[in-house]
């Protein structure tokens, strides 16, 4: 137990601040990841053959390839495109991109993949009626989708994103390959210390079971809450 | 990026090879484990039920890393023949992935076991076949074409899955191709290379789970 302990002889708050920057970690990449769904849920939807191309590009790509070869590609690639569109504006020097950003950006795009497909999903099943209600009272195609579909749409989608929600928790350990000091992380530096991975990574299993836990308690309130009157 | 195709393709067979031991064992735990969460003994269930909440609530990451690195820290087991298998990542891999879509894959089957019609199940009581030869003969044929659908996708998380051998030094497809990245600086390149194999691979799952279900279903 001393193991754990705050201070300087325990992993207790390392660990600690950890778990916040998991959560971080988790919630940035959610949150980027409804802003990719938003932007790629009406490409798939639309009628035109060109824009439902780029659309399911994205979700059967993200989807297809392993999330540890997307990290890569972000980690690695990251700063050089940067790097190439500063060039382009006249700045040679080195960039080097936060990891945390970095990290965001990879767990994003992929749980924006997962997003988008739920919320399809979710249009999908919402009433025509509406769509043709909203036509006959000549609301413009931005505002049906943003004032009239997405609220609907979100009471539908809660239940598929709290399963994307625990894809993305997940996924962020896979940030650690890229040295942003997460659960995973800490774990990492305090069994190589310590020299007992076994209890550190326990520990972070336990963590990582604790955050699931939660968060599904504290989605199914939410769930309660907005099928309010259903 | 033509010359690093060789290297990709050959780890793409160790990728292929985890997946499929994996998946074998993953569908016996799977079905073991399904059998017993449909027992009525509560701490049979419970147990069925704590080990499926506990590997699809943890990262796999964290659950190689407890197998490849943290067994190994056990005196006693080094002292054993397991410590044969553990001390090699390959198998440490294997048991984690196992054990891993063993969880997802009872809880599939378990689904599908309570979906089957209870009347089937009467109809063969009703003609005198042994509850031994229902289970084996009626139950899992109809189990196991229900989840066709749900455990296409778990071959493809799982494939995805994989890629994470490479973090227990694996050159599995994801290893090499973060190997090549890391020499060459061509990231993007490789991810076209890397990405398209894992895409194939996932065309030709979708495709088989589709021929698969086309082929068993009951019409």
């Amino acid at each position: 137990m001393e193991l754990l302990a705050f201070g300087k002889t325990g992993w207790g708050d390392e660990l600690f601040y950890a778990t916040l920057m998991t959560i971080a970690v988790s919630v940035t990449a959610m949150l980027i990841g409804f802003i990719f769904a938003l932007i790629f849920t009406p490409l798939k939807l639309s009628k035109y053959k060109s824009l439902n191309l780029i659309g399911n590009f994205y979700t059967t790509v993200i989807r297809g390839v392993p999330e540890l070869l997307v990290i890569y590609l972000f980690f690695f690639g990251g700063s050089g495109a940067i790097m190439y569109v500063a060039s382009i504006f006249g700045y040679f020097e080195y960039i080097e991109i936060n990891a945390f950003i970095t990290g965001s950006m990879a767990i994003g795009i992929i749980s924006g993949a997962y997003s988008t497909e739920v919320f399809r999903g979710a249009i999908q099943s919402i009433d025509k009626g509406q769509f043709e209600a909203a036509k006959v009272l000549g609301v413009g195609k931005f505002a049906q989708f943003y004032k009239i579909i997405l609220p609907q749409m979100l009471r539908l989608a809660i239940p598929n994103l709290s399963n994307v929600w625990q894809i993305t928790l997940k996924d962020t350990s896979l940030i650690s390959v890229t040295g942003l000091v997460e659960i995973m992380r800490q774990s990492y530096i305090a069994a190589g210390s310590t020299r007992d991975p076994l209890f550190f990574y326990s520990f972070a299993a336990v963590l990582y079971l604790l955050l699931t836990y939660l968060s599904m308690k504290l989605i199914n309130r939410l769930e309660a809450k907005y099928s309010r009157g259903y | 990026m033509i010359t690093s195709l060789p290297k990709l393709l050959s780890a793409t067979l160790i990728t292929l090879k985890l997946l499929s031991v994996s998946l074998i064992v993953g569908m016996f735990l799977g079905l073991f484990f399904a059998i017993l969460r449909m027992s009525k003994n509560i701490f049979i269930n419970q147990f069925a039920y704590g080990y499926s909440y506990v590997f699809r609530g943890t990262p796999l990451l964290v659950q190689i890393f407890i197998i490849y690195f943290g067994l190994g820290q056990i005196e006693y087991l080094r002292s054993t023949f397991l410590w044969v298998i553990l001390k090699e990542p390959y198998w440490c891999a294997i048991i984690a992935f196992a054990l891993n879509t063993g969880a997802y894959t009872s809880e599939i089957l378990r689904s599908a076991f309570q979906t089957i019609k209870p009347g089937i199940i009467e109809a063969g009581k009703s003609l005198g076949i042994s509850s031994k030869i229902i289970f084996y003969k009626i139950q899992i044929p109809i189990a196991i074409r229900q989840s066709l659908p749900a455990y296409g996708n778990e071959i493809i998380l799982m494939m995805k899955g994989t890629s994470l051998a490479s973090t227990v030094t694996l050159m599995d497809l994801t290893g090499v191709a973060k190997y090549i990245i890391s020499t060459t600086f061509k990231p993007i390149e490789v991810f076209i290379v890397a990405g398209g194999i894992y895409l194939f691979m996932t065309f030709l799952i979708h495709n088989l789970i589709k021929y698969l279900e086309k082929k068993y279903s009951f019409q």
